[in-house]
């Protein structure tokens, strides 16, 4: 872009950006060889990204839980319907809130912590030492952080969800006294094993692959120096997070 | 640069650099660089901070491109080299970079193992065996299951040099090796360095600022300034020269052709004039 009117270069710049997003993306799906020493470092950065995320994901999945069966019960007992709050909650979670919470909440703890491992490794030379030991860094480092992303967040996911009908149920049975028969059958009646439940997972994959495609890909090409780091950190936050918002909204257009 | 040291058993050239000229931006880096390595030979590229000592370096290695001239290594010209021959040729290839870059989330048996898990299909008893050679050799043994975050900086540079010559290559290429390092440190490394050179025959090249600390050590000396070579020749007829830009870097001289300081049109005085 050279030489054109800097307007036409501030528009073209975040096309360009997804354009190279993509080809990263293509770079490291090009070096998968299911080899094993692969699939071990994959299964060490799942622990490390995926099961290190638990606490805070069944934390916020619990008073999630709850603090939307709170406001459903208030809201449907204007209409005498407060016994219905498993078929709003199970919807809900199931296939919004779930997985969309669970994808900006991994982002928030996971992806930035990607993203900052990753662009040290480029400011202390690690990315260059393996670029001269003829490793390929994208392969070495970035495609295992990237499988570890999209294995965890389904799996986070389904935690979450576990986590916040748990929250619900003490909520609406153990404080604001609901029957709990009614209360089971209308969540095993209402909600769908496939137009729910797999709905939520298809999006948490997706929500898994662009979070983690993110932060591998501001932390590779972060500036190696302190703020270029800080500002990569910010970038993978915010620019997950509102890709995460455009394709729920893009899924759901399909999915419903 | 008949000679350029003792201890070469032949005189051909491995490393054979042709009017390199390397530019960032409208920046001109390197300037016409011509000049030969012999095989066997330590040779350091010494130069004030800033003067693209790493980028001959980063050239020689394939991870830049010169904008004109070649660099041909045992015969391979580096920049014509497709990704899978680069691959083949970094295999060949040594590197210890400034503060050691080792990997931080490994241990140092990881460290020095990674290499050899990547190149080789050897099996771990012999990895094992490998890696605690080097270990040893580096004077190290019994602190592989350690983090880099616990070693010195003396010792995570050694660890990384044990990394470097793990897959005994026939060039070492040397990026401040000695920074930062205290005075027992510097000799170790200094030691090693050149005990692995005359040992196994290698060629290496040493990117350093630091006259001192090369005296000792290499057989031949380029000074780089403003993208050229200012001056050459072995590290003692260097801190004799009497040419001005040579003295003004090898004795630390303010005074002289080699500029450093940036002053902006217009500014009256500095502390430096």
């Amino acid at each position: 872009m050279t030489g054109s009117h800097p307007l036409l270069e501030k528009i073209a710049k975040p096309f360009a950006e997804a354009g190279e997003c993509l080809h990263f993306l293509f770079q490291m799906l090009g070096g998968v060889r299911f080899r094993g020493a692969q699939a071990a470092a994959v299964l060490q950065q799942t622990y490390l990204v995926g099961a290190r995320s638990l606490v805070i994901i069944m934390i916020c999945g619990f008073f999630v839980g709850m603090v939307l069966s709170l406001q459903s019960i208030n809201a449907l007992e204007q209409f005498g319907a407060s016994n219905q709050v498993s078929l709003l909650v199970g919807k809900t979670l199931f296939r919004e809130l779930g997985p969309v919470l669970t994808a900006l909440l991994f982002a928030g703890r996971a992806g930035t912590a990607i993203t900052a491992e990753i662009g040290l490794m480029r400011a202390t030379h690690q990315i260059d030492a393996l670029e001269l030991m003829a490793i390929d860094p994208v392969q070495r480092i970035a495609l295992p952080r990237f499988a570890a992303g999209v294995i965890s967040v389904p799996l986070l996911t389904a935690i979450f969800n576990a986590m916040a009908i748990l929250g619900s149920v003490i909520l609406s049975i153990g404080v604001m006294n609901l029957d709990s028969g009614i209360f089971w059958s209308k969540l095993q009646t209402s909600v769908y094993f496939g137009e729910d439940l797999i709905h939520g997972m298809w999006k948490s994959l997706v929500f898994g692959g662009i979070t983690s495609l993110v932060a591998t890909y501001f932390g590779y090409y972060s500036k190696p120096t302190g703020a270029g780091v800080g500002t990569a950190t910010t970038n993978t936050v915010v620019i997950s997070s509102v890709f995460i918002l455009i394709f729920d909204f893009i899924m759901t257009s399909f999915l419903t | 640069m008949e000679s350029k040291t003792d201890n070469s058993d032949s005189s051909r050239p491995v490393i054979r650099i042709r009017d390199l000229v390397y530019r960032r931006g409208r920046r001109t880096i390197l300037d016409g660089i011509s000049l030969d390595i012999e095989q066997g030979s330590m040779v350091a590229f010494m130069g004030p901070s800033g003067v693209g000592k790493t980028t001959i370096l980063r050239l020689i290695s394939g991870q830049l491109r010169p904008a004109e001239g070649t660099i041909e290594i045992d015969g391979h010209r580096v920049c014509s080299l497709s990704n899978r021959e680069l691959h083949h040729f970094r295999r060949n290839l040594g590197v210890l970079l400034q503060e050691g870059a080792l990997f931080t989330d490994l241990t140092v048996f990881e460290n020095i193992a990674t290499p050899v898990r990547e190149h080789t299909d050897l099996p771990e008893a012999l990895v094992r065996r490998l890696v605690m050679s080097k270990l040893n050799a580096v004077g190290l043994g019994g602190i592989e299951e350690r983090m880099p975050h616990e070693l010195s900086g003396g010792m995570a540079r050694r660890v990384a040099f044990a990394r470097a010559i793990v897959l005994d290559p026939s060039i070492m290429l040397y990026d401040e090796p000695m920074t930062g390092l205290d005075p027992i440190a510097v000799s170790t490394i200094r030691t090693l360095m050149r005990k692995t050179n005359d040992t196994l025959g290698l060629t290496s090249l040493v990117i350093t600022h630091n006259v001192n600390q090369m005296i000792e050590l290499v057989d031949y000396c380029y000074i780089i300034s403003e993208g050229r070579i200012a001056g050459e020749g072995r590290p003692r007829d260097l801190v004799e020269s009497t040419e001005p830009g040579v003295d003004q870097f090898m004795n630390g001289k303010v005074e002289g052709p080699i500029r450093f300081q940036y002053q902006a049109p217009g500014t009256p005085w500095g502390l430096l004039d």
